[in-house]
């Protein structure tokens, strides 16, 4: 198959991934390979199988629901980009 | 001091007639002095030595570990407080992490120094190196062949001697394709033994951390360091402490290898085969038995694997947004700009094709076709081992079809880089663990030998590799000028 430009611009929006249009080209043949090779799943017959997502099958652990550790807000912003009274800041949203 | 062992730095160390101070100096002038492999992206001098003091302290009272004061490199996608944890991603260009990691923490318990930082392709994903925004590492062997990937700066350093002993990690070969490649020791652990917690994710169901060393033996002392359950990562495996140490110098008189025809058909560089045939007879010679088996759905492991890694990836990586820590562009027009051109610019073409190959997967109307079948042809690739290990101890065969190949020479065609791995993503999808030693030369380059064990075997294929070591000296060359 082929990934025509139009759904390369879609997913690469879906991906919120901004693609310069001169790149575009590339990213579609090229993930057009991508599916052409993973396209080779296709012919097998999996009807009976149960799919796996776990090498060991292991389900999801749980713990008590309690508290385990203190506020780090401070400390987790320091490395924001942009911050304002314990605020993150992004370009306006709400007009 | 380069050319000793683990064991006998560690003897010099408690001794006394090498303080880990000194070491540590030395293995910072070589890092220093091989600058051109580029093979470290943070070299952290005034901590190193810091831990180093601390070291000598611990070994003058008598309370040091056997691996107090020797000297590691950690691949850059460990956190670490205090020293930049990039990923090899502009993304994280200025990312100093707020916590370690807990294999960062554990090598510290043990009293290992940390010397610095390696180069790694982009948030691990690349065979080569060359995805790295620090640009590629140089393959010591060979400074026009690529090191492999992901671990590529680590596997080079322990090449070099530019460090005894480096960690890494493998979410399809990362740890065991740079380790053949550069022709050096490297274990990727039983899914889930060595935590994950700190360890940028790359595809969850798949990572897995590892040690990298120069024999066998140097691996199982990392190991020990750094395996273990971690109630912080929620897929850790709550397995008894092993240590691996103890049963390196088992006999292996009686052990059945599995020889897997598919490893050794069509796309084998036929003077790998030579080599990998040799190692095989060498092993024989020792007491084993060689056994023809099957895994049929081998060539089924890159399909799946270019399904469920990216659509992991897809999901892990839709943290980086620009707002809470990483690169944020200048000027956004509004969020959505500020998403958009963040991840525009902040990630690498071949991180930003993965996502978008595992956005598309998971997206509606594919889900399916593609996600649900990987997982499905994951569960057969995984049955297949499980009816092999029914009659065979450990599975062996070439850890890549072919050698180191040359810097430029697949970077623009994904697809050829993506069959590179194709002996070592089945081990992931499975979840087993499998280890990588050197075996020979092909044109002056090395040659790995994969050993692939049943779950929690790491001792067994560790024992199998030293037996190994003990008969060949494969492990023991050094690269010219270094």
């Amino acid at each position: 198959m082929s990934l025509p430009i139009k759904s390369v611009e879609n997913i690469a929006h879906l991906a919120r991934i901004s693609i310069k249009e001169q790149d575009m080209p590339v990213y579609a043949h090229q993930l057009s390979d991508i599916l052409n090779l993973v396209d080779q799943m296709s012919g097998v017959d999996t009807s009976k199988i149960t799919p796996m997502a776990h090498p060991l099958d292991a389900v999801a652990r749980l713990r008590a629901d309690v508290v385990l550790e203190g506020d780090q807000r401070d400390l987790f912003q320091s490395i924001a980009p942009q911050v304002e009274a314990g605020l993150y800041l992004v370009p306006k949203v709400i007009e | 001091m380069h050319k000793k062992t683990l064991i006998e730095l560690s003897q010099a160390l408690q001794q006394r007639s090498c303080s880990s101070v000194e070491l540590t100096r030395y293995f910072l002038e070589r890092i220093q002095n091989a600058q051109h492999l580029n093979s470290f992206i943070t070299v952290a001098t005034e901590l190193a030595l810091d831990q180093a003091r601390v070291a000598d302290a611990r070994l003058a009272q008598g309370n040091a570990t056997p691996l107090t004061g020797i000297p590691l490199a950690h691949k850059d996608i460990f956190c670490t407080l205090g020293v930049k944890t990039s990923a090899g991603s502009k993304m994280l260009d200025n990312f100093n992490a707020p916590y370690n990691a807990t294999i960062v923490e554990q090598c510290q318990a043990a009293g290992l120094v940390m010397l610095g930082k390696t180069n790694m392709d982009e948030f691990a994903m690349g065979s080569s190196n060359e995805t790295s925004f620090y640009g590629p590492v140089k393959n010591p062997w060979d400074i026009e062949s690529v090191p492999g990937g992901s671990s590529g700066g680590s596997a080079a350093a322990v090449a070099a001697r530019l460090c005894p002993i480096a960690t890494a990690t493998d979410t399809g070969g990362s740890i065991r394709q740079p380790a053949a490649f550069c022709g050096i020791t490297g274990l990727k652990p039983t899914y889930g033994l060595v935590s994950r917690y700190g360890m940028i994710a790359f595809a969850s169901s798949l990572d897995q951390g590892g040690p990298m060393g120069h024999s066998a033996e140097d691996v199982a002392l990392l190991l020990n360091a750094m395996a273990g359950f971690d109630a912080r990562d929620s897929t850790s495996l709550n397995h008894p402490k092993e240590d691996y140490s103890t049963s390196l110098h088992d006999h292996i008189s009686g052990l059945k290898i599995g020889v897997p025809k598919e490893f050794f058909g069509e796309g084998l560089n036929a003077d790998v085969g030579k080599v990998l045939e040799t190692a095989l007879s060498e092993l024989e010679q020792a007491g084993a038995t060689l056994h023809d088996i099957k895994l049929p759905h081998t060539h089924l492991s890159v399909p799946a694997y270019y399904i469920i890694a990216p659509a992991e990836c897809s999901s892990n990586l839709s943290r980086y947004d620009g707002v809470r820590f990483g690169h944020r562009c200048d000027h956004p027009e509004d969020l959505l700009d500020l998403y958009e051109r963040s991840r525009g610019e902040g990630f690498g073409v071949e991180v930003k094709r993965r996502i978008m190959i595992g956005t598309y997967a998971l997206s509606a109307g594919y889900y399916d076709a593609y996600y649900l079948q990987a997982q499905k042809i994951r569960r057969l690739i995984s049955n297949d081992f499980h009816e092999a290990f029914k009659t065979v101890d450990v599975i062996l065969g070439p850890t890549s079809p072919t050698t180191a190949f040359k810097i430029g020479e697949k970077i623009n065609d994904p697809i050829s880089m993506y069959l590179s791995d194709i002996n070592t993503i089945s081990v992931n999808l499975a979840g087993l663990p499998g280890l990588s030693i050197p075996a020979g030369f092909v044109n002056k380059l090395p040659v790995g030998l994969h050993i692939i064990g049943n779950y929690f075997s790491e001792a067994r294929i560790l024992n199998v590799a030293h037996q190994y070591q003990q008969r060949t000296n494969w492990h023991q060359q050094i690269p010219a000028g270094f």
